[in-house]
């Protein structure tokens, strides 16, 4: 960075309004071949709106962008490619029905006179899989991937057009880490060949670690542009929030003796295996493991989602027959999934509509009354402080991070006493995620049980009482209060220490 | 950061309310057109003309926004038409005969429903497929039954449905807008309904907020084939036969239609019922003005379809 020229892209005066509404106000970034830049700020600051405009999903109201010193007008994906700005967007955007090489290959297939050479696509998509890391087949459908393969897909998506600028909207954030190793080192690569990168995270290692610089937006408004050596991540979540953060992690509350739910012996028809553990009241219980671990199977399996092959569910001491998440909400048991677009939210519905969608009964009696479910709704929106630049709007006009804010509350107004939640701070800023999990914390003081499955480490030692590591749809290790050690959870999610006797002994006392 | 602005009202309103603006567009037109159009007695025979097809689109407004099609309803019309008079005709001619009739009617329309949903919901067959095998089925049945035969009800007092006045108004017309209203609230203020548009808008997320995914879209079949059994009753009586081999022809291009042009999008996921009754008259409408400005009764059915092509086109403006 020594003695750079110009700027290889160059952003002046952006403005953006939606239905009136300001989301980003007169931003001003140069950013120069070959570096990581960081984008921060928190739920609905605009980032991904910003991101969107540099590459042609929205076009900005007023301002200008220079790529290599000529004004260009990026009106459309198509152009933005052919420019060489490729993104990976923040919410999957692949053709669920189409296998993994037809979907890298959307749009720009290679092709044969005016046949598709299938070949040369499956060659190029395994090597771009291989190239991550990945172990999926390029025949592969995207309905049967989970949300991290689809996440590697999107990756390779936008690595085949071998662009000059690569944005990334949180690629990591359904990553473990060494998927998101993988991802970092191929980043260092892609540096080398002075390709530009221009990465939005909420995790403020991450940031530190791979950025040369970063921008903070804060509710639309540019705060700064720092070089990294500059600011810690402390400096980093003041300038996002505007002022000092308090404790990230509560206080851990102590589990109460009683019982709530054990499972026995659970295995699925295809990756679960003898699975046996017990949850006591109040107690936060966290489950850490690598991807294809079988931790949402699990929880699916728990909650009727997923035909179990044999094991028995005791709920508060009584055997529990779980068929269907409808039998699972009679005793209590709420699942937050992983996949909050697929799985867990109607886009094209309004808050109110999502929020009471699985308590209905709640608020319907012959009518359902709506005045009821709004206020309720008005509720939530003020305990999470959901923002968006229309709280009318459907879904979809929503950032994120307020979209999982409101999939969380959707699943509180059923009053659940068995809380699973699967990764439930995906996407969220630094400072909602403190609330969360002041959130759930409290929610464990007052008796109600909470088994946490988390990609994030540093989210999981913060938080449980107890870890449960998972490899291959088997528990591996369990760890309890100062023995919860990181190294170890690594390792036994990896089964680098699976022929280590300790670890032997772990799992037979589990089981 | 709460704010509406102009452009927010424009978004949502213009999408929302397109069917009823074609709808008063329309209607200015037709009364320029002819001085003829608002007079009383046609506007009841627009309305009573648009009952029969407009009571099955009340139907099959659940069926697509719960993201299915039934293409079974002409020919179940024409299969309950034929039992239900068949019926009446053994039992004879008392007013006994007549409510036998249109209770098995109903049952009848409702179990062809029912019919159609279990293939959908248990042979995991789309409803595209499931119903346009059971509009082939029930016509041929209808066809067996009747050996191809009009069947002609003997009953006196069964004509008074179909053709009886309250208010000058006739009975089908205040049957298929008493339904509409009940169907109205069905769809907009219970939690069925409220189900209803989850299932169509994503059925993943439905399963996973543990509503009965297969119970509801076999409800709205059989919804379906409830209005089915209505319109039957109201259109044989008011004919007093059925003719086996037309009755219910293109029916369901008809009610599918009205639910288009009333603005449910054909994936499903939302829809209104008001938007459905719209659509009905909009289509009814057409055809009195075509035939009252004297054109060819074989162009109708191209108007019908540039309609149909604008109101669709129109949809994926808004959005
Ligand atoms: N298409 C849209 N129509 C209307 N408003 C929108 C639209 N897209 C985004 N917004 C609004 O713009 C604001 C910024 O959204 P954006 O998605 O850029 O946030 P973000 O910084 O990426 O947040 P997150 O970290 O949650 O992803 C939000 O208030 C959002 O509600
Ligand atoms: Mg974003």
């Amino acid at each position: 960075m020594a003695h750079h020229t110009d700027a290889l892209l160059s952003i002046k005066r952006i403005n953006k309004e939606f239905s009136g509404v300001l989301v980003l106000n007169d931003i001003n970034v140069d950013i120069n071949g070959g570096e990581v830049f960081g984008i921060l700020g928190e739920n609905g600051a605009g980032k991904s709106t910003l991101l969107k405009i540099i590459c042609g999903v929205y076009t900005p109201t007023s301002g200008t962008i220079t790529l290599k010193g000529t004004p260009v007008s990026i009106t459309s994906p198509m152009k933005a490619k052919r420019l060489g700005i490729s993104m990976i967007p923040q919410e999957f955007n692949l053709i669920p029905t189409l296998t993994v090489f037809e979907n890298i290959f959307l749009g720009s297939e290679i092709k044969n006179g005016a046949l598709l050479n299938k070949k040369a696509m499956r060659e190029k998509t395994s090597s771009l899989l291989a190239e991550l890391k990945t172990e999926l087949s390029p025949d592969a459908l995207i309905v049967n991937l989970s949300v991290a393969e689809k996440q590697m897909v999107e990756i390779a998506k936008a690595l085949v057009h071998e662009s000059d600028i690569l944005i990334m909207d949180e690629p990591t954030t359904v990553l473990t880490s060494v998927e998101i190793a993988v991802l970092f080192d191929l980043i260092a690569r892609l540096k080398e060949k002075n390709v530009t990168i221009l990465f939005i995270s909420h995790k403020l290692n991450e940031v530190k670690n791979i950025c040369d610089r970063i921008l903070v937006l804060r509710d639309g408004d540019q705060i700064s542009v720092n070089d990294i050596d500059e600011v810690d991540e402390q400096d980093m979540a003041r300038k996002m929030v505007g002022r000092e953060l308090s404790q990230v992690f509560p206080d851990k509350s102590v589990p109460e003796d009683e019982e709530v739910l054990r499972v026995e012996n659970l295995s699925d028809l295809k990756l679960l295996k003898n699975i046996s553990f017990s949850l006591n009241k109040g107690e936060l219980l966290g489950f850490s493991g690598l991807i294809g671990a079988g931790r949402t199977e699990l929880a699916e399996c728990i909650m009727g989602l997923r035909p179990r092959s044999s094991g028995d569910i005791f709920v508060k001491g009584e055997q529990a027959q779980i068929d269907s998440p409808l039998d699972a909400l009679d005793y209590k048991l709420a699942y937050l999934s992983e996949d909050r677009k697929g799985k867990g939210l109607l886009m094209s519905f309004g808050i109110p509509e999502n929020i009471s969608l699985i308590s209905l009964a709640k608020y319907t009696n012959l009518f359902i009354n709506k005045k009821k479910v709004q206020q309720s709704t008005d509720g939530y929106i003020e305990k999470f402080d959901i923002k968006a630049a229309s709280l009318k709007a459907e879904l979809d006009y929503f950032s994120g991070g307020n979209q999982q804010k409101v999939y969380l509350s959707k699943w509180m107004d059923t009053d659940p006493s068995i809380l699973v939640l699967d990764e439930p701070t995906r996407g969220i800023d630094v400072n909602a995620k403190r609330e969360i999990y002041h959130f759930i914390n409290s929610l464990v003081t007052q008796g109600v049980s909470c088994i946490l499955i988390s990609s994030e480490l540093e989210e999981l030692i913060g938080l449980c009482t107890r870890i449960l590591v998972m490899r291959e749809g088997r528990i591996t290790a369990e760890m309890t209060g100062e023995h919860i050690n990181e190294e170890e959870i690594m390792f036994s999610a990896a089964g680098v220490k699976d022929m280590n006797q300790t670890t032997k002994e772990e799992t037979s006392e589990i089981l | 950061m709460k704010s509406y602005s102009f452009e927010d009202i424009k978004r949502i309103d213009y999408s929302k309310y397109a069917p009823l603006f074609a709808l008063v567009i329309l209607i200015i037109l037709s009364a320029l057109a002819s001085e003829h159009f608002l007079k009383f007695r046609n506007i009841t025979n627009i309305l009573r003309q648009v009952s029969y097809t407009g009571t099955i689109a009340l139907g099959m407004t659940f069926v697509i926004v719960a993201a299915g099609i039934d293409l079974s309803v002409g020919s179940m019309v024409a299969l309950v038409g034929v039992l239900a008079i068949y019926l009446m005709n053994y039992l004879g001619t008392s007013v006994f005969a007549v409510v036998a009739a249109v209770f098995v009617a109903i049952l009848v329309g409702s179990l062809c429903g029912a019919v159609n949903g279990l293939i959908v919901t248990r042979g995991k067959i789309t409803s595209f497929i499931a119903t346009l095998a059971t509009m082939s089925i029930f016509r041929s049945l209808t066809l067996y039954v009747s050996e191809a035969g009009e069947v002609i009800s003997h009953n006196d007092i069964y004509p008074e449905i179909g053709g009886g006045y309250f208010l000058n108004i006739p009975y089908p017309v205040l049957i298929f807008l008493g339904l509409a209203v009940f169907f109205h609230f069905l769809l907009n203020n219970t939690a069925f309904g409220r189900h209803v548009c989850a299932v169509g808008a994503n059925r993943q997320v439905a399963i996973y907020s543990a509503i009965k995914v297969r119970w509801v879209t076999f409800m709205t079949f059989v919804i379906s084939g409830f209005t089915v059994g209505v319109t039957a009753i109201l259109l044989s009586s008011r004919l007093n036969s059925v003719s086996p081999g037309d009755a219910g022809i293109f029916y369901e291009l008809d009610a599918i239609a009205a639910v288009v042009i009333g603005g449910t999008p054909l994936a499903g996921g939302k829809g209104t019922i008001w938007g459905t009754v719209i659509g009905a008259i909009i289509l009814g409408i057409i055809n009195n003005m075509l035939n009252m400005l004297g054109v060819s009764p074989y162009l109708q059915g191209t108007v019908k379809g540039l309609i149909i092509l604008i109101a669709v086109l129109a949809q994926y403006k808004s959005n």
